[in-house]
């Protein structure tokens, strides 16, 4: 997904010279050809994120469309402050990008893990908060906020990831993809999975994993955690018994925290809401990630019988 | 702005802009005196001779950038600010009011000439870096000044943007310092080591030098050359007295929070050389802080 990021602002910058790219002493060679094609936009801010993102405030309220990166725990924890006071108070549409997001530097540790800071951003105003699937989504994502008034953080994670789309997606902030069944497509599916971020790949496999036991799963691609796509939730809980959110992020705050708060506040739709994620809890065990996913039970393998469960639950209810 | 104010002319606009301040204070029954006072020559001499802004273009891009980040002394800027004819006297007579535009610390754009929402400390230098970056990329001839308070200097941020500034080669980049050697509990420098203040700056890679903070000459002469010829950003360390031009407030610490009574405004008016102020009936200090 950093490859994918890195072309895809190279290209932009090429034709949009309102972008200026500021890196946080991290990506390696990573922006080369950035550097090359547009060496006056491309800024090494040091080891010093909360400066960067004040500066990148700076460029944005003269015209600027700056883009933040670095490793997404220290781009957003460190500063959050100034993410809310610079970026969202000022409403400037500056875009942060955090690499590496959710447990995608499972290895190193959990000073590397964000599986919280979706929770802690989307409470602040103005803020776009994305999770592309895949690095074709980082593109469009991309895309996207760069025409956007708003300010806007993407988590990504870091190389190597599925490629879910098989071209860049027609994509709009806060409108989720229709992956599988789901609008449109005339089925009626028993659960509604919603996915964001890199556990689209695991939504679909749990999606096969229901469908040979004869249980039908839409699947979303929910991008955006905020601003909610209300469209796709009000269908995915008026048709579907069990819609079940998916992120490696917290189960509390993020997708699943913020579609629980909106169902609280609809009590007439009768679907029953799932959130998978990870744990409240730090994780000290040394893992790559796909065994720090495990560790969480996000394996369609741990999560089809939680599905199945609750199914069974909804019937006895009615 | 045309630099054409005398010395005296600007002396005369700071024993004004003082006496607002005081009677803002006073009617709105609002802290940060003390800070208020100590900075009024510096943005006096900033408006009145450095800055290349026309009060009635506010939003040209090309303009002088002035960024109060120690937002805690805001009347002081607003009084400026209505001075230069920014806005007009309607918006000082009902600031810190039920609805009015300009609140105890700014919000954004809450009136022409306000560049930022200051008042969390440490904001204001990573966003003038941005704002003296954006002029470079574009080449561009605008300056930015920010002003922080010495207490300010605690926070990090200041220093991760005084690191930055000089590898960018931000030579229309200028920091003030209000150095009043307090902050809001104590003494700057019992409080955190600052001293030597000027050397610190010098350190990081500007080109630093003292003035004293309250001598108009001194501050505009510091203020006139930028960019400076080293090609360095220009750290102004300007010593100040926290409370100045009224004897009772000077360097005591509890008008970091008081409220002037109505007997202490008439006194500080009377100090400065001021006509006899009209103080409405029923306003002072009344809210707790």
């Amino acid at each position: 997904m950093r490859n994918a990021f890195a072309e895809e602002i190279t290209a932009l910058a090429q034709t949009d010279e309102r972008i200026v790219l500021l890196a946080g002493d991290i990506g390696n060679r990573l922006f080369d050809r950035f550097k090359e094609a547009c060496p006056n936009r491309f800024y090494n801010c040091g080891i010093a994120e909360a400066n960067m993102i004040g500066l990148a405030a700076g460029l944005a309220m003269a015209g600027f469309r700056p883009v933040c990166y670095t490793i997404a725990p220290f781009l957003t924890y460190r500063c959050v402050e100034q993410i809310r006071v610079d970026m969202c108070y000022h409403h400037v549409p500056v875009i942060l990008v955090g690499t590496g997001s959710g447990l995608a530097y499972a290895s190193l540790g959990a000073t590397h893990h964000s599986c919280e800071e979706m929770g802690m951003l989307r409470l602040l105003p103005h803020l776009n908060v994305v999770a592309p699937a895949d690095s074709q989504e980082v593109r469009a994502a991309l895309r996207a906020s760069l025409q956007d008034p708003n300010p806007t953080y993407i988590r990504i994670g870091k190389k190597g990831e599925p490629v879910v789309h098989p071209s860049v997606p027609a994509f709009t902030l806060g409108k989720a993809i229709p992956m599988r069944g789901g609008h449109g497509q005339g089925e009626s599916d028993e659960v509604a999975l919603l996915s964001t971020g890199v556990m689209l790949p695991t939504a679909l496999a749990l999606a096969d994993w229901l469908k040979a036991r004869d249980i039908h799963a839409s699947v979303h691609s929910f991008h955006t955690v905020k601003p909610l796509d209300e469209n796709t939730l009000h269908r995915a809980f008026s048709t579907a018994r069990v819609v079940a959110t998916l992120e490696e992020h917290s189960v509390l705050g993020g997708l699943g925290g913020s579609i629980a708060e909106w169902k609280a506040d609809r009590p007439e739709l009768p679907a029953r809401l799932l959130r998978f994620g990870t744990a409240d809890e730090f994780l000290h065990k040394t893992c790559d990630t796909e065994e720090a996913n495990a560790h969480f039970g996000l394996t369609p393998e741990a999560l089809g019988p939680r599905i199945q469960q609750a199914l069974a639950a909804s019937l006895n209810v009615t | 702005m045309e630099c054409t104010e005398t010395i005296s002319e600007l002396a005369a606009v700071s024993a004004r802009m003082r006496g607002e301040v005081i009677m803002m204070s006073h009617r709105a029954g609002t802290p940060h005196l003390g800070s208020s006072l100590s900075v009024v020559d510096i943005l006096v001499a900033l408006y009145g001779a450095a800055l290349r802004i026309d009060p009635k273009a506010p939003e040209d891009p090309l303009r002088d950038r002035a960024i109060l980040s120690k937002g805690h002394a805001a009347m002081a800027l607003y009084a400026v600010l209505a001075e230069h004819g920014f806005f007009g006297r309607e918006l000082i007579d009902t600031f810190a009011t039920h609805g009015a535009a300009l609140a105890e610390q700014p919000s954004p754009h809450c009136a022409p000439g306000v560049e930022l929402a200051t008042g969390s400390l440490g904001h204001g230098l990573p966003i003038s870096l941005g704002l003296a970056l954006a002029a470079k990329i574009r080449g561009q001839s605008y300056r930015v000044f920010t002003v922080l308070s010495d207490g300010e200097c605690n926070e990090g941020t200041v220093w991760e943007g005084a690191l930055l500034a000089p590898a960018l080669k931000l030579d229309n980049l200028v920091v003030i310092v209000d150095y009043n050697k307090w902050q809001a509990t104590g003494r700057s420098e019992e409080v955190t080591s600052l001293s030597p203040l000027v050397e610190k700056w010098r350190a990081f890679g500007w080109h630093a030098q003292e003035v004293d903070g309250h001598d108009l000459a001194a501050l505009t002469g510091a203020l006139a050359t930028v960019p400076h010829p080293s090609g360095k950003p220009l750290a102004i360390i300007a010593h100040t007295v926290k409370g100045k031009g009224v004897s009772f407030m000077e360097d005591d610490n509890n008008w970091h929070y008081r409220i002037p009574k109505a007997s202490e405004v008439t006194a500080a008016f009377l100090e400065l050389g001021l006509p006899a102020p009209v103080i409405p009936a029923g306003s002072g200090p009344k809210k707790a802080h």
